[in-house]
């Protein structure tokens, strides 16, 4: 994507609107691999216990150089606001910055966010200085409400996390566009590169993805389709597209025809 | 404790000394002790006490 539209979140530019996980991977290897063909600039890592029993055991962090990428850990795995929150000041403590990918999971089955206590969180995190960036359901009044407590951005899921099923409401995410005022970014539920170029052709800013890319057969393939389908889809939304109509109208001239 | 494991340290040890003693010195970690996150800063000033609970986390692949 050309320099002259950038992709700007809390206060940084950046040339890409794929951001990825880094979950599900064989090896830290094809991480850094996928990410590079994914031309992605920042990264979301989850916040674990150390293994002390082995704790020199290689690091995610020594394949990903910080000072190309952007970390942003997660509170994946959190059922309550408190508990998030907790994994956000240990985050920031470990000296990767105050941008956090806020989830307050409420349910085992779907992975569908706590709405309520996520913005209860997000609260109090914009309030100790963090840039959350929260997952939410496609619901555009949870998106204001996140918006108005202070978040970077909005992060409304396509579908549920790891199902690949796409998008499945465009015309809420179409109003979350267009009444926001932070960046909208996707995030879940994307399965293959359609869906990608579909978020970014209705106007969303970014879309974020994991499972897409970490289980597809060739992850590395599908990285850089994701890239390519990012900046089309993206490409197109500038470009205007034409109307939908329901019959057919002439591409050719309709004078000059033979008689 | 540490993660849940029972550990023994040299009486006054310090959180410094935990962090060298697990070989974790260069590594990107926060460190909890019952519950506060402790600053970088303040590893060495901070001591710890017989049954303290103490939580040290890093980054994993995630979504």
């Amino acid at each position: 994507m050309a320099l002259d539209d950038p992709f700007v979140l809390a206060g940084k530019s950046y040339r890409s609107r794929l951001i990825v996980g880094s979950g599900k991977y064989t090896s830290f290897e094809e991480t850094r691999r996928a990410t590079d063909a994914a031309g992605a600039e920042i990264i979301t890592v989850a916040v674990r216990r150390v293994n002390i029993t082995d704790p020199g055991k290689e690091n995610l962090l020594d394949h990903l150089p910080l000072d190309r990428y952007t970390i942003l850990p997660n509170t994946a795995g959190c059922y309550t606001a408190e508990d998030a929150i907790r994994t956000c000041r240990l985050a920031r403590e470990a000296g990767i910055g105050t941008l956090v990918k806020l989830e307050v999971i409420g349910d085992e089955k779907t992975l569908f966010p706590d709405v309520a206590a996520t913005i209860e969180a997000a609260k109090i995190l914009v309030k100790e200085g963090f840039q959350v960036l929260p997952y939410v359901t496609d619901d555009p009044v949870a998106c204001k409400h996140l918006e108005d407590v202070g978040c970077a951005a909005v992060m409304p899921l396509a579908a549920p996390i790891g199902s690949g099923l796409g998008i499945r409401n465009p015309y809420n995410l179409r109003i979350i566009v267009e009444q926001s005022r932070v960046p909208v970014i996707v995030d879940a539920g994307v399965g293959t590169a359609s869906h990608a170029s579909e978020a970014l052709e209705l106007g969303c800013d970014a879309v974020l993805m994991n499972t897409a890319i970490a289980g597809a057969k060739d992850p590395i393939l599908m990285a850089e389709a994701m890239r390519l389908a990012v900046d089309a889809g993206r490409k197109a939304f500038l470009a205007g597209r034409i109307p939908a109509k329901l019959y057919a109208t002439a591409s050719s001239p309709v004078t000059g025809l033979l008689r | 404790m540490v993660n849940d494991e029972p550990r023994e340290l040299a009486a006054g040890s310090t959180v410094a000394d935990l962090v060298v003693t697990l070989g974790l010195g260069p590594r990107r970690i926060a460190v909890e002790v019952n519950r506060d996150v402790v600053p970088r800063s303040s590893y060495g000033a901070t001591a710890l006490h017989d049954g303290d609970a103490i939580e040290i986390i890093h980054f994993v692949g995630g979504g």
